[in-house]
């Protein structure tokens, strides 16, 4: 196969947009600093900065990697739209198994059983931690 | 094969970038049969691949119906051609029936042979975006078939645990006792998810980036819109039970606790996973087969499809909609009822969009000049008996009359009453319309009518009776019935033995339809390019269309594909490709 | 390989957004309802049974951090392969895209050994229905790894001959949907404790 059968960057064949490239190392160092910020704010053990770094950082990551990295911003716009319906999709899933399988019990019922593994499951950690003293 | 040679001349892009070009197909003139049939890369090859794949299947299907449905009309009989059902044979009969009809039958029949024959043929290209994929999810899927036909002869036999496969029966071996069939059942259908998750990706991609220039997404025919939307509605949905696939597995063979609460796990979240996946492929199998229908219909009125984009718009919300309502399979399950309240209503408002296809096609039928011919007929009868199927929905859809009907016969024959429309009457109403093109010859309309009366009444009197049992109260998965003296009060055992009967004969009927089928392969009428003198582009192409489509060069779409009868013109079609 | 003759269609664009990319976006689109099943089935059991913390407590955090920065740093080479390529230098793509597959092994084989550790010490898929999520969820994202790995020696040996540069953009973007997954994937299973 010669060079020139190659076809260079399909955009050639329609659309006619060259990505834009954004200066990635520069990205990258600021999506380390968010790693490192996402492992020392749970350290502090504060339940609320815990959610905030964890979680709250994951998002802003995925967000620099989706816009920077994947250029999801300057694709046609029905290709994030498909995404996010994607995820609202994974989001009515969850809002409709929740009601069952989060919670141990609803309008006129119980699940014992998952009950039960709670609360055996919260005596052994107890018993546990009384045997080791402190633990982290 | 060669004749392909001046289609690319005319290519809108004409960007020659690997040898595509006029003799692209002329390296091997002589493909063995090898390569021609079993490794083609060819959209259509792969679409009668899985046609002939689906119809082999069908008659695996209809063979396990045979037996177990005998077996409740005349229990402890030696049934011929089977021998004597016991329980484990029963329950693994009825898991095989419900599972390859559905997974086997419907999906590669209506999604993949559909979708690979027409998708290219009608936006007026040469093959799918990816040929070697498209290949590779054939041969993916006939994998899964192998795994499943193995899974009947290993020891302990085929799994009988229903196609839901709901734990703690189907997650643990001292339940369900089929160690090996168990895994092998949920290996295969995991395989053939993956298929189909490349051939909908393929189709998909085709139809948006490689439609013919002038075809707008408004000139775009229903049934690969159908398609379409079928795809990303597979793609959408069956990522959760993916998931829960392998965790079932790892359930089943390491031993772990997804689904068992006295470890932490909980049997209803597979319940979830898979009715996520499970409701939403109804409307996979269903959308194609309206498509098909309005093909049909509008080719065979005469008539321009009554409201295109109404057709459109509602195909979509169905699809949109039936990400809302799953949980009704599990009204009695132990859901929560507040949220039983929300689905009912979710559930009541998909029939909406439903019905409105139909009033559609009605009313496009209204003022044609229609054609009895045998598709027509299949697509008036799917029209009949989907409706039925349909209105029996809403009480099983409301979750107070579900709590009566839940696992009765009522709600088999409603399944049933819908899915026989889907994957039978639709997909007859396809192959007898598309024959002419897949083999360049006419089948024969008068034995394509005695199957499609015997067809159609045998249907209704296997599953009128079923209904009317059901809201006698009688119970799904029983093995025998004589040990249920509920269920064995007069006339009960009689309609159960009407169905049966009315099974044989509809079953009989079908070996006319394949000796007709394979019969006008060699022998029928040769058929004309554009037989029944219809506007989309396949009907462009020769018939059989050979590698690369459209010899003549790839075509330019000019308008809608509906426009029959229009009022300026002499001839009564005017095909979207003419100028 | 590339003798294969390419159908019109494929060389077709009429959303302007080359194939291969469009069949990427849609392959993303089929991998978040699978991700989304797993890690909303995780999710809903561990806000359910608070008694699972003192499990996820064993998990080993320097791990997961030292993951997610060797994931972050090869997709910045999946990037730069990606700017090579339009570029038109085939050779500079393909040396980015080996130095992400690089990043794939690395990741794999910190995983091994973070699991071979684990299991060493009881923690098995089976010990508790917390380790079975654990292990199935990083399990299935592994397999990505592996997948993405192998495709993109695949298509780095063409890039490196001139051959099919789009495709550099395409794995991309599959590497970088991976790579989002274990930003999830880390503070659910590392650091929410």
């Amino acid at each position: 196969m010669s060079a020139d059968a190659t076809t260079p960057h399909d955009a050639a064949h329609g659309g006619g947009h060259t990505t834009h490239h954004y200066p990635y190392v520069k990205i990258w160092g600021v999506l380390l600093v968010l790693l490192a910020l996402s492992v020392i704010g749970p350290m502090l053990g504060h339940p609320i900065v815990t959610l905030l770094t964890a979680f709250g950082i994951a998002f802003v990551k995925a967000f620099i990697v989706i816009k920077y990295f994947m250029h999801l911003t300057v694709e046609k716009k029905y290709i994030g739209f498909l995404l996010l319906v994607m995820i609202a999709f994974m989001l009515v899933f969850v809002g409709g198994v929740s009601p069952d399988v989060m919670k141990h019990e609803g309008q006129r019922w119980v699940n014992t059983a998952a009950q039960d593994v709670v609360t055996k499951g919260l005596a052994a950690d107890k018993a546990a931690e009384g045997h080791e003293g402190k633990h982290e | 094969m060669s004749s392909t040679a001046t289609a690319t001349k005319h290519e809108d892009h004409g960007h020659d970038s690997h040898g595509h070009g006029p003799d692209a197909h002329a390296h091997h003139p002589e493909q063995n049969f090898f390569m021609k049939y079993l490794w083609s890369t060819d959209h259509k090859i792969i679409g009668m691949q899985y046609l002939f794949t689906g119809m082999f299947m069908a008659l695996i299907g209809g063979f396990t119906v045979y037996a177990f449905r005998m077996q409740q009309a005349f229990p402890g009989m030696s049934i011929p051609g089977y021998g004597r059902v016991t329980a484990t044979d029963y329950n693994a009969l009825v898991t095989t029936h419900g599972s390859v009809m559905i997974f086997w039958v419907a999906m590669p029949v209506l999604i993949a042979a559909l979708g690979n024959y027409l998708i290219p043929l009608m936006i007026g290209c040469d093959d799918m975006v990816f040929p070697r994929l498209n290949r590779l999810s054939y041969q993916i899927f006939l994998v899964s078939v192998i795994v499943l036909i193995a899974s009947f002869f290993v020891e302990g036999g085929a799994f009988g645990g229903a196609w839901t496969s709901y734990p703690p029966l189907s997650a643990k071996a001292q339940y369900n006792l089929t160690p090996l069939g168990a895994p092998m059942w949920l290996f295969a259908v995991a395989l053939e998810f993956a298929a189909f998750l490349m051939g909908g990706i393929n189709f998909v991609t085709t139809v948006m980036n490689s439609r013919a220039p002038g075809m707008k997404m408004f000139d775009v025919p229903i049934v690969v819109w159908s398609i379409i939307i079928a795809s990303i509605l597979f793609m959408a949905s069956v990522g959760p039970l993916i998931a829960g696939a392998v965790m079932m597995l790892f359930d089943q063979t390491l031993g772990t606790a997804f689904f068992d609460p006295n470890k932490g796990g909980d049997p209803v979240l597979w319940q979830h996973l898979f009715w996520f996946f499970g409701h939403p492929e109804v409307y996979v199998v269903m959308l194609p087969a309206m498509g098909i229908v309005a093909e049909v219909i509008a080719t065979f009125s005469r008539k321009k499809l009554f409201a295109y984009k109404t057709v459109l718009y509602t195909m979509i919300g169905t699809g949109a909609l039936s990400f809302f309502v799953w949980a009704h399979h599990q009204f009695i399950a132990g859901i929560d009822p507040r949220m039983a309240n929300i689905f009912s209503v979710t559930t009541l408002l998909i029939s909406i969009p439903v019905a409105e296809m139909l009033f559609v096609y009605i009313a496009t039928l209204y003022g044609g000049s229609i054609r009895l011919t045998t598709p027509m007929l299949w697509a008036l009868a799917f029209i009949g008996e989907f409706l039925l199927g349909g209105v029996t929905g809403i009480f099983l859809g409301s979750s107070g009359a579900d709590i009566y009907f839940h696992d009765t016969y009522f709600v088999l024959a409603h399944f049933h009453y819908t899915f026989f429309p889907i994957a039978f009457i639709a997909v007859f109403a396809a192959m007898t319309y598309w024959f002419p093109k897949m083999f360049g010859r006419y089948m024969n309309e008068a034995w394509g009518k005695v199957h499609f009366w015997g067809t159609i009444v045998s249907f209704n009197f296997i599953f009128i009776p079923l209904f009317l049992l059901g809201a006698r109260g009688d119970h799904r998965r029983i093995f025998d019935y004589t040990h249920f003296p509920d269920l064995m009060k007069p006339g009960m055992q009689d309609l159960r033995i009407l169905a049966t009967l009315s099974l044989v004969v509809l079953l009989s009927f079908q070996v006319i339809f394949l000796v007709n089928f394979f019969l006008s392969m060699v022998k029928g009428e040769k058929a004309p390019a554009n037989p029944w003198k219809s506007n989309t582009l396949e009907w462009v192409a020769p018939s059989p269309p050979p590698h690369g489509n459209f010899p003549e060069g790839l075509p330019t779409v000019h308008r809608g594909p509906y426009e029959y009868s229009h009022p300026d013109r002499q001839d009564d079609y005017w095909p979207q490709n003419a100028s | 390989m590339s003798s294969f003759p390419r159908p019109i269609a494929t060389t077709r664009s009429v959303t302007g957004i080359s194939t291969g990319k469009l069949a990427v976006w849609w392959l993303i689109a089929s991998e978040i309802v699978i991700f989304g099943g797993v890690l909303g089935s995780y999710l809903m059991h561990r806000i359910g049974h608070p008694e699972w913390a003192s499990q996820a407590a064993h998990t080993n955090t320097v791990f997961g951090a030292v993951n997610t920065f060797v994931l972050l740093t090869s997709s910045l080479f999946a990037v730069m392969a990606h700017q090579a390529a339009d570029q038109k230098d085939g050779k500079k793509a393909a040396k980015f895209l080996y130095l992400t597959t690089l990043g794939a092994v690395i990741f794999l084989i910190i995983k091994s050994v973070e699991w071979t550790g684990e299991i060493q010490h009881g923690f098995t898929i089976t010990s508790h229905t917390f380790w079975s999520f654990y292990y199935t969820a990083a399990g299935i994202h592994g397999v990505h790894v592996i997948v993405g790995a192998i495709i993109m020696l695949v298509i780095a040996n063409d890039a490196r001959k001139g051959i099919d540069l789009q495709r550099v953009e395409a794995v991309g973007l599959y590497w970088h949907f991976v790579d989002i997954v274990w930003i999830f994937l880390f503070p659910l299973l590392y650091i929410a404790k």
